[in-house]
């Protein structure tokens, strides 16, 4: 997976992380997953198609899910609480849209779904075309996780091309 | 939060209403509580363009938020509904999805003005004191006529 695919949901999660937590973030891992993705506790997935085609996991444990709902509602919330997981949503909403503004800015045309709630423990194995990026982000409320597994879709670039030939 | 010199309509001095319109409940709640710090009111809640629409037409609100990405009717095309219909409706698209041409279509099909989440509550204090014009009016402020 090139690095140009992947830069902007670093650079979205970090802006998004940072402006709503109010405090510094940053990337303390950042590793290639090869075996099936493990969910570690609140997670979201949002799905692209288009021009680029994969899904994007925002994964928090849930404590640390707990404490970052709560500090968006101004409020302590319970784990059992909706807007925990709703919050989850929005926050992985907000990223894969600021990073997929980026990417349109440059020429690739998306269309992003609604977040899912990945309830599995664990999700497909990557494939050859299809390699995960696990990024840990470092925030004051815990650690948030964001995998990323993208690949181009070289039939619709293709037709770009010879559109645009 | 922070709060702000309140807005309000300039014709009678009531707080200005509000539609929100987006499927995310967070979403809905943190917009809510910064149109409070705005001075403003929830005049109604719209999960998807198509409930908003009926919400516009029920409660009548000054200015209408409204998310892109929702199920049963995107906001651009539910934007694009209540303008033909009402043409002095203010819309105002707030969406994590800001590429131009987005933008542009959103524009091009009746909103007013557009917002990228995450929302900076300044960012969007400053777009409704601009899309109410005058009929919009800071409280305290010279001239404001409130």
């Amino acid at each position: 997976m090139k690095m140009e695919l992947i830069q902007p949901f670093i650079n979205a999660a970090d802006a998004v992380l940072s402006q709503g937590l109010q405090g510094p973030t940053r990337v303390i891992n950042l590793t290639m997953e090869e075996e099936a993705y493990r969910r570690k506790g609140v997670a979201g997935l949002i799905a692209l198609t288009g021009d680029i085609e994969g899904r994007i996991v925002l994964d928090l444990e849930p404590q640390t899910a707990v404490k970052v709902a709560s500090h968006y509602a101004g409020a302590e919330l319970p784990e059992s609480d909706t807007l925990v997981k709703e919050t989850i949503f929005e926050l992985a909403n907000q990223v894969v849209g600021n990073a997929i503004s980026a990417l349109n800015d440059q020429g690739f045309h998306f269309r992003v779904h609604p977040p899912l709630l990945l309830t599995a423990h664990e999700g497909d194995k990557t494939s050859e075309d299809t390699e995960a990026l696990m990024i840990c982000f470092e925030t004051s409320l815990g650690n948030v996780f964001m995998n990323v597994a993208l690949r181009y879709n070289r039939k619709r670039l293709a037709d770009h091309a010879a559109m645009g030939a | 939060m922070e709060q702000f010199a309140p807005v309000k309509r300039s014709k009678d001095g009531q707080p200005v209403r509000y539609l929100i319109v987006d499927d995310s409940v967070f979403a809905r709640k943190n917009l809510a509580r910064m149109i409070e710090t705005f001075g403003g009111q929830v005049a109604a809640e719209a999960g998807d363009g198509l409930t908003a629409i009926s919400e516009f037409d029920r409660t009548h609100p000054d200015i209408v938020l409204m998310d892109i990405t929702m199920p049963q009717m995107e906001g651009i095309e539910a934007a694009e509904r209540i303008v033909q219909q009402h043409p002095e409706a203010r819309v105002v698209m707030v969406s994590s999805v800001g590429y131009q041409e987005n933008i542009v279509a959103a524009l091009q099909r009746g909103a007013r003005h557009f917002v990228q989440k995450p929302v900076k509550p300044e960012v969007l204090y400053e777009v409704i004191k601009y899309v109410l014009g005058e009929d919009g009016a800071v409280a305290g402020a010279a001239g404001a006529g409130v």
